[in-house]
């Protein structure tokens, strides 16, 4: 995989998930499959009116590219994708995006899932979320970081 | 050295990064921490008070007995909780 298969942003604007897929498979025609994965604002069932997500610039590109890194070690990928929106989202709005290319759809998709999950526990993101009772820092979840982990053993 | 700090730990501190000399026995994590804590109580409650604080030292995680340099880049937060 070629350096400039890789594409790796983090900021406020919102991205186009078709027009991403497009541009990983654009012009290889040796890419048989393609696998995202799309976090979007969780609203209504938890009550949650607006979410806002800061990051550690630097590290947080640091960190995801060390992740990509890893799984261009483990699966035979040919383009990665990860966008992550930061600031003040609302409901139904896209977090983050993860793409995966690949000749076959085995990689694409286990690639894809071992990117979001690492992502959720290595990436230095913080969601505060607002609610009916004001704001309050999402804490992070165990099962995430078990889920995770779980990639160490595979 | 420069600290920086993020999410719940930078709203309780009130900032967002200072620049700290500590003394040159300072040579871990878990030590400047301590020395931290000593300086100010602010920070030693916030610093005291997170269930699981983590750690990067030039962007890179890090732990509490890992080394610290005078021109390092010292990060603590609270668990990351993006995607």
């Amino acid at each position: 995989m070629a350096e400039g298969s890789v594409r790796l942003w983090v900021g406020s604007e919102d991205f186009d998930p078709g027009a991403e897929l497009d541009r990983l498979a654009a012009g290889d025609q040796t890419i048989g499959a393609l696998a995202s994965f799309i976090g979007l604002v969780r609203g209504a069932a938890d009550h949650v009116t607006a979410m806002t997500l800061e990051h550690y610039p630097g590290m947080t590109e640091k960190q995801i590219a060390s992740l990509i890194a890893t799984a261009r070690q483990k699966w035979r990928l040919d383009r990665v994708t990860v966008l992550h929106r930061v600031g003040r989202l609302l409901p139904g709005d896209r977090i983050v995006f993860v793409g995966v290319a690949a000749r076959h759809r085995g990689d694409a998709l286990a690639a894809c899932e071992f990117l979001i999950d690492w992502l959720k526990t290595r990436a230095p993101f913080w969601k505060l979320e607002e609610g009916p009772d004001g704001e309050h820092w999402v804490a992070a979840r165990n099962e995430d970081e078990e889920k995770a982990r779980l990639w160490e053993k595979r | 050295m420069k600290i920086v700090y993020f999410a719940s730990l930078r709203r309780q501190l009130g900032i967002a990064e200072e620049v700290v000399a500590p003394p040159p026995d300072i040579e871990t994590v878990r030590q400047l921490l301590a020395w931290l804590g000593d300086r100010s109580q602010t920070h030693l409650q916030a610093l005291a008070g997170q269930s699981r604080l983590m750690v990067a030292i030039n962007q890179d995680y890090a732990g509490l007995e890992s080394r610290v340099a005078a021109g390092d880049e010292i990060a603590f937060f609270p668990p990351v909780t993006g995607g």
